[in-house]
């Protein structure tokens, strides 16, 4: 379980440049010990960036980073103890897997029986006890990438950084080790750094998620909180999807506040976002949290609309409307179980939003 | 129809077999091998079975005389020095290459492509040329000389032409190339997270090179090593002018017997045990490398 005290890594006001390009910019960050944090974000965003920074692959131009306390800034890679499960594994080809495993402890010292007897535990954590005389290029994706799993775990990290792991995998394999990753986090306890570009990835597997754009971080919590609660335009569009609706204010009532979409379609919003004095407002509304019916809906928002296309999905219908007022929304409906509940393109119905599900990601 | 569409089953024989196509395509180079490898080669083997007349013609007596005379001692010095030659020869080369090597892989593109261009200037001229070019610079009254002497050094011209130090100068200057380029072949396709990987797990740069670099680039060393190490031991024409046929090599000596002595068997058995040599080294090398994919 995550310590919500101890700090594991302190980055604090790192930057990194790469000639005129800002890779990592001014970024402050806490990674909590045990903790699974999700650095989350397009590709070129400065996560990998970040990540060799924390491995020492690169030096801060400015900042610093410390690891449980220390400075490690300006450390070398093989004096931080800190490992790397890298994207495409770099596994050494020449060794076997057993030897891949047991590269780290021998680089340590370790005695021979003492290493022989961790590699096994390592081996058999990844179910990979059977392979451990082959080579590289004898296993396939999966087992490589369980195998550069058990040689980071084996040196027993403070952190283990993950550079898109699993992106090299198919879908259902990839799902499979999500969870399983996930499980052996638990079950070890070291400090987890994971970088993936994938928001799904990153909503599962995470205690926190780290959402990364253009070299800043935009906003750090739980998958929940960033998912429910997006700060930034950015966080809303790209984790989930959202609706995100320009407005302005035209009146505030103690708590709440009206908003005018553009289209006209008026609103109540929770007043709490929104600084004093802003007229102008960004809305995120999440697909599923548009109630629609064909029956009139009691809700504090209610407007009418009519289905303009509709999309099975299996277990959900997504549906774009088009309200009275010419505005286009997105809504994921469930696909329960009531046939005669269906809805089609061109039906006219009811829609409900509660004022908490439209969050205001920026408001001036 | 069937003229048209190839049915699998013969299209998966194809490339089992060569069919007729391939051997036309490889005709012209079995030609050229049968004529002036293969066949040459046999009249070797039989020649030096051979013994020569008063003229230097050959008398067809089948004995191993020959042979017996490869190994008297003043042979087999003259082996073991060339041996000594092309071995130190290979290990200068592998001294100084494979940094140089290492550098060019690891830079960039366009400064990779100029530094690889530098590599084979040198074969844009004669190699007798550039050999001759050698004598110049290191003869008593040269280049080399000549500067250590305006540079005010201390110590008298050094005499470094006509001694076993000009002939490795030359065979090292000839052979480097051929060194760095299997070496940059194997160190470009090294890829680098392989060297961080050995850098994470805790290798400084010294490991990292020994437990990681060095292996992994062991086929470009060892190609290398072949490609420096059997034509160097063979060299006659460096010797000679070099080294002033003061220190002969293998190759002087067959050299010798073919057009000197006129004592062609003799020449032959040389010959023979030198391409015994070498193909022993090629298989004790190819062995080490068979293992490790």
């Amino acid at each position: 379980m995550p310590d919500p005290v101890r700090p594991m890594i302190e980055i604090r006001g790192v930057t990194k440049r790469f000639g005129a390009f800002t890779a990592v910019d001014d970024v402050s960050l806490v990674v909590r010990a045990g903790e699974f944090l999700t650095l989350l974000g397009p590709s070129g965003c400065g996560k990998t960036t970040l990540l060799r920074l924390l491995a020492g692959f690169e030096t801060p131009d400015a900042g610093a980073i410390l690891l449980d306390g220390e400075d490690v800034t300006h450390l070398p890679p093989y004096r931080r103890n800190v490992n790397q499960v890298f994207q495409s594994y770099a596994l050494f080809p020449h060794l076997s897997v057993r030897d891949n495993v047991g590269f780290g402890l021998r680089m340590q010292g370790v005695p021979a029986a003492a290493a022989a007897a961790r590699i096994r535990d390592a081996l058999a954590m990844v179910s990979l006890a059977e392979q451990s005389g082959k080579l590289p290029h004898q296993l396939s994706g999966g087992q490589r990438q369980r195998v550069a799993l058990a040689r980071a775990v084996v040196c027993r990290p403070k952190v283990l950084l993950l550079d898109e792991p699993l992106s090299a995998l198919d879908a259902k394999l990839r799902h499979g080790m999500q969870l399983e990753l996930k499980h052996l986090q638990r079950k070890l306890g070291i400090t987890f750094v994971f970088v993936t570009h994938d928001q799904a990835e990153a909503l599962t597997m995470s205690d926190r998620i780290a959402v990364i754009n253009r070299g800043k971080v935009e906003q750090v919590g739980p998958a929940a909180e960033i998912y429910h609660r997006p700060r930034t335009p950015f966080a809303a569009d790209f984790i989930g999807q959202a609706n995100l609706l320009s407005a302005t204010i035209v009146g505030r009532n103690g708590t709440t506040a009206r908003v005018r979409a553009a289209g006209g379609l008026e609103l109540t919003v929770a007043a709490a976002g929104l600084p004093a004095g802003a007229s102008t407002a960004l809305l995120s509304v999440r697909p599923e949290k548009i109630h629609i019916s064909k029956h009139r809906i009691e809700a504090e928002n209610v407007f009418a609309a009519r289905i303009e296309e509709e999309i099975f999905q299996g277990a959900t219908d997504q549906l774009t409307l088009v309200t009275d007022q010419g505005t286009r929304l997105h809504a994921l409906v469930a696909n329960e179980s009531a046939i005669q509940e269906a809805f089609h393109e061109g039906d006219r119905v009811h829609c409900g939003l509660h004022p908490d599900d439209l969050i205001i990601v920026q408001a001036e | 129809m069937s003229a048209i569409g190839i049915p699998s089953a013969s299209a998966a024989r194809d490339r089992r077999q060569p069919g007729w196509r391939a051997w036309a395509l490889l005709a012209p180079m079995v030609l050229w091998l049968a004529l002036f490898v293969i066949i040459p080669g046999l009249i070797l083997i039989v020649y030096s079975f051979c013994e020569r007349d008063e003229v230097g013609g050959v008398i067809f007596a089948f004995n191993a005389d020959n042979y017996r005379r490869v190994f008297e001692p003043v042979y087999l010095r003259i082996f073991a020095r060339s041996i000594g030659y092309a071995g130190l020869t290979t290990a200068i080369c592998v001294v100084l290459g494979y940094p140089v090597a290492c550098y060019i892989a690891r830079a960039g593109e366009q400064l990779r492509n100029r530094l690889l261009l530098l590599v084979m200037v040198p074969f844009w001229t004669s190699f007798l040329i550039r050999t001759y070019a050698w004598m110049t610079i290191l003869k008593q009254e040269g280049l080399l000389n000549g500067l250590l002497q305006a540079a005010g050094a201390g110590f008298g011209p050094l005499n470094l032409l006509y001694t076993p130090t000009a002939v490795v100068i030359g065979l090292v200057y000839a052979y480097l190339p051929f060194m760095i380029l299997p070496v940059y072949g194997s160190a470009e396709k090294l890829d680098n997270s392989l060297i961080e990987a050995a850098h994470d797990l805790g290798a400084g740069p010294v490991r990292a090179f020994s437990a990681v670099i060095v292996p992994l680039t062991l086929p470009g060393i060892a190609a290398g090593t072949l490609l420096v190490f059997v034509p160097a031991i063979g060299m006659f024409a460096i010797t000679d002018l070099m080294g002033g046929a003061r220190v002969p090599m293998i190759g002087n000596v067959i050299q010798n017997q073919f057009l000197q002595a006129r004592d062609w068997p003799f020449g032959a058995a040389l010959g023979v045990v030198f391409m015994l040599m070498f193909a022993l080294t090629y298989a004790l090398l190819q062995r080490r490398h068979a293992s490790p994919a």
